[in-house]
């Protein structure tokens, strides 16, 4: 379970986060969205703690993310995380990019990682490409390649940011049937997208973010059909 | 001295003698700029902006005076402070120090170009500062400066002529003696410029075969 308590972020005079409150079940897959800067992304990565926080409390099955004795290096094992940039490693092969964590961080053996970065890669229909560089790959196979390199860490929770915002419109559903694929499987998803009909049919619950808020929580058919807050029913008119 | 000689054997080998030096200095000059400069660029690159515009300030002294000036001053301090430190020890050092302020900057801009976002998906993975910095930054940011970084090179070698001031006899001096004996500069400095020209291209060629290896392709 991911507990996110009254959490306050700042940079500098911005205040980005304003007392965020949310729980997501093992197993449930969360939709966040909202405008640009409402500060989804932020979110997301102090989950990891790639970010710090000035207030609040965000703990991972029980371990605080911002406490220092906290090993940040052992938890992000298990919080996989994808962004809207690809972020392939672009010196490494795609099999390398995937084995590299593997070895590095699980010390796992050469032929033992890349048995796994073969599956995981195989997953997600890059078989073929295994000794290409990333430079020469699509977009969308870019992508996937990402989504690949995080799973084969074996993580519990993936953190999706906006993983088609930067994608051909072509290359969308791609990626898209990817995630669908992944909850189907009953991975705990948390992903912040500006496809609403996806949104509204992998998840289970919507949180429509605001001002660095969670301004309204619900299920999906609440939050597109019956949004209790004015802000949310102009948000999602916008977008359809 | 003898005058009015003709170009012998010997004297070619004098030459090389001297080229043999040149690649020495350069050698030892270029590691230790680099060591130095890997370390002074990540420092630039990723600590408070006071310590990195303190350090970018210092090095900025040892860019913008002109090498002489630095090697004459570093070799007065040497006799002064009674160091007795062997010259070529002082040239080394001296031209060291120079590349390695050059050689910051090329660091610094190589960690530049690699995008915070590549750097994070990294963390991401749970690869620790250390391991991020060397299986992800310093290896992109390797092949992104590498031309600058075979320049740099091929710049010091050239500087290096520069420690016949300071009493060491690479192969600019060599020949200059070559030259007092001989009486045929041009031929002299021809032959001169051609073991310079030796020198430099391997190092060239090497630098286009690694980029071409390293195309990320
Ligand atoms: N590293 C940073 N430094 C300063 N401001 C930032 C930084 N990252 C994000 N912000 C600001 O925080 C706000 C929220 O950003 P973000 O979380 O990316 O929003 P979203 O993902 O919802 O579009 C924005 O105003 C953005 O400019
Ligand atoms: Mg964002």
């Amino acid at each position: 379970m991911i507990a996110i308590e009254n959490v306050h972020k700042q940079f500098g005079a911005l205040h980005v986060l304003n007392g965020v409150d949310l729980t997501v079940q093992k197993g449930e897959v969360l939709s966040m969205i909202g405008g640009s800067g409402s500060g989804k992304s932020t979110m997301l990565m102090c989950i990891n703690g790639l970010e710090g926080i000035q207030q609040g409390r965000i703990t991972v099955d029980g371990v605080e993310v911002h406490s220092k004795n906290t090993d940040l290096n052992k938890l992000r094992r298990r919080i996989g995380i994808v962004f809207q940039q690809w972020n392939a490693f672009p010196h490494l092969t795609v099999l390398e990019n995937v084995t590299l964590a593997l070895r590095k961080v699980l010390r796992k053996s050469k032929e033992e990682a890349e048995a796994i970065a073969v599956e995981q890669l195989s997953h997600v229909g890059l078989r073929e490409k295994l000794s290409v560089f990333p430079s020469r790959l699509s977009g969308g196979q870019q992508q996937r390649m990402a989504i690949a390199r995080a799973l084969a860490m074996s993580p519990d929770y993936m953190l999706f940011d906006e993983v088609t915002s930067a994608l051909d419109p072509q290359l969308v559903g791609e990626v898209l049937d990817t995630l669908r694929m992944l909850s189907k499987e009953g991975m705990t998803m948390i992903v912040v997208t500006h496809e609403m009909r996806f949104a509204r049919e992998v998840s289970d619950r919507i949180a429509f973010f605001y001002k660095g808020q969670i301004h309204e929580i619900g299920k999906p058919d609440q939050i597109f059909d019956n949004p209790t807050k004015q802000e949310t029913a102009s948000f999602v008119r916008s977008v359809l | 001295m003898y005058f009015g000689g003709s170009f012998t054997w010997g004297d070619f080998q004098f030459l090389l003698y001297g080229a043999a030096t040149t690649i020495a200095i350069t050698l030892v000059s270029v590691l230790i700029g680099t060591c130095l400069g890997v370390v002074f660029g990540l420092i630039r690159s990723g600590s408070p902006w006071w310590i990195s515009n303190a350090l970018g300030a210092v090095l900025d002294v040892f860019r913008s005076v002109p090498l002489l000036i630095q090697l004459v001053l570093f070799n007065s301090f040497n006799s002064i402070l009674k160091l007795n430190w062997p010259t070529f020890a002082v040239g080394c050092l001296c031209l060291g120090i120079y590349a390695s302020a050059f050689c910051t900057e090329i660091v610094r801009s190589g960690v530049g170009a690699v995008p915070l976002t590549t750097r994070r998906a990294a963390r991401s993975l749970g690869l620790s500062w250390l391991q991020e910095l060397t299986s992800i930054t310093l290896p992109i940011a390797t092949r992104v400066v590498f031309p600058s970084w075979i320049g740099l090179t091929l710049g010091v070698m050239k500087d290096t002529a520069l420690v016949l001031w300071i009493g060491i006899v690479e192969l600019l001096r060599s020949s200059q003696i070559v030259t007092s004996r001989v009486q045929e500069p041009l031929l002299i400095l021809c032959i001169t410029g051609l073991i310079y020209f030796f020198m430099s291209f391997p190092i060239a060629r090497l630098g286009n075969q690694l980029e071409k290896k390293w195309g990320m392709q």
